[in-house]
């Protein structure tokens, strides 16, 4: 039973569907309860922790924490209220930082 | 900007030295950066693409979640899906990209008994709980894939960075003031020749003048 879990972090209706495909759920609403669940998968055995934009919107610091730490992986995904273009956001920033320019994301249907 | 040494023989075959060293380990770097480079470029659009994919589908798994919440109540639903029939292991190994570790993870299902992936009989919930659940377990094994790249392109992209810097550092830094100090010491010692030849001559004529 060590093997690492997959979890995700958001509002109810969004991550309750996770739950059907074994995924560990952690329902929050408002900051200090995805502050809490963060600490929460950091500590535990996690893999992949998944949260929603909009949850991870309200908590920029510790996001940063953890994705400074080589585990847990964070994934910031849509919720059900849609995207916030926040894991887009990502990449382009990763790019800027690798390249020192936009390249990807610069030009329309590259 | 010169380092300030004794002009001597012995530190300018010791600055020479750390010249070679120092444009070795800027050739080696450079090589380093432009690979992480063509690594992190073919990553990173996987990346996007990938992610550009699970967002859709996401959104389309969420819909078809929030359908099902009009048609079940709330309650229904979790406990439809209290016990999750499937379950994902998943093993974090590390993979080495050029000596950047980045998490490779691989991943089985477990799943109990019967082959359905619904925790639930059919009678009480509604077709697009169904729906939206296969989705979503179709989906997860895209996600997890996401979740690999969008890590490694994280890391690498610290790693080029990190490389980047110390490449400029030597180049602009670095490896010009090494050469101007080496050149420093060059002239100081061949000035230091000139001197010496000169005095030695000077002496010369003088004892000539005087057997004269």
């Amino acid at each position: 039973m060590s093997m690492p879990k997959i979890a995700v972090i958001g509002d109810r209706d969004s991550i309750l569907g996770f739950k059907a495909v074994g995924v560990i759920t952690f329902p929050v609403s408002g900051p200090e309860e995805t502050k809490q669940a963060l600490r929460k998968v950091t500590e535990g055995d996690y893999a992949v922790v998944f949260i929603t934009e909009q949850a991870a919107d309200q908590v920029h610091e510790a996001v940063e924490e953890v994705n400074a730490r080589p585990t847990p992986i964070l994934v910031p995904i849509p919720s059900s209220r849609g995207s916030l273009g926040l894991g887009m956001a990502q990449i382009r920033r990763s790019v800027e930082r690798a390249v020192g320019a936009d390249i990807l994301f610069g030009k329309e249907g590259r | 900007m010169e380092i300030r040494v004794n002009p001597t023989r012995m530190e300018l075959n010791r600055l020479k030295r750390r010249l070679a060293m120092a444009q070795r380990g800027h050739k080696l770097l450079k090589d380093k950066r432009d690979e992480l480079m063509r690594k992190f470029l073919v990553l990173v659009r996987k990346n996007k693409e990938l992610r550009e994919e699970v967002e859709e589908r996401l959104a389309g798994a969420f819909r078809k979640f929030m359908l099902a919440r009009a048609v079940m109540s709330a309650e229904a639903i979790e406990e439809a899906i209290l016990y999750p029939k499937e379950r994902l292991e998943v093993k974090v190994e590390h993979q080495n990209v050029m000596s950047v570790h980045t998490p490779k993870l691989t991943w089985e299902k477990v799943s109990r008994e019967t082959e359905s992936i619904y925790p639930y009989g059919f009678a009480e919930t509604s077709a697009e709980l169904d729906d939206s659940i296969s989705t979503l377990a179709e989906l997860l094994p895209r996600l997890l894939e996401l979740a690999e790249v969008e890590k490694a392109v994280m890391l690498l992209a610290a790693e080029i960075e990190r490389t980047r810097r110390r490449v400029n550092a030597l180049e602009y830094v670095m490896i010009p003031r090494l050469a101007s100090t080496i050149r420093y010491i060059t002239m100081k010692l061949d000035e230091n020749e000139r001197g010496s030849l000169t005095r030695l001559m000077k002496v010369k004529d003088i004892v000539r003048a005087k057997s004269v």
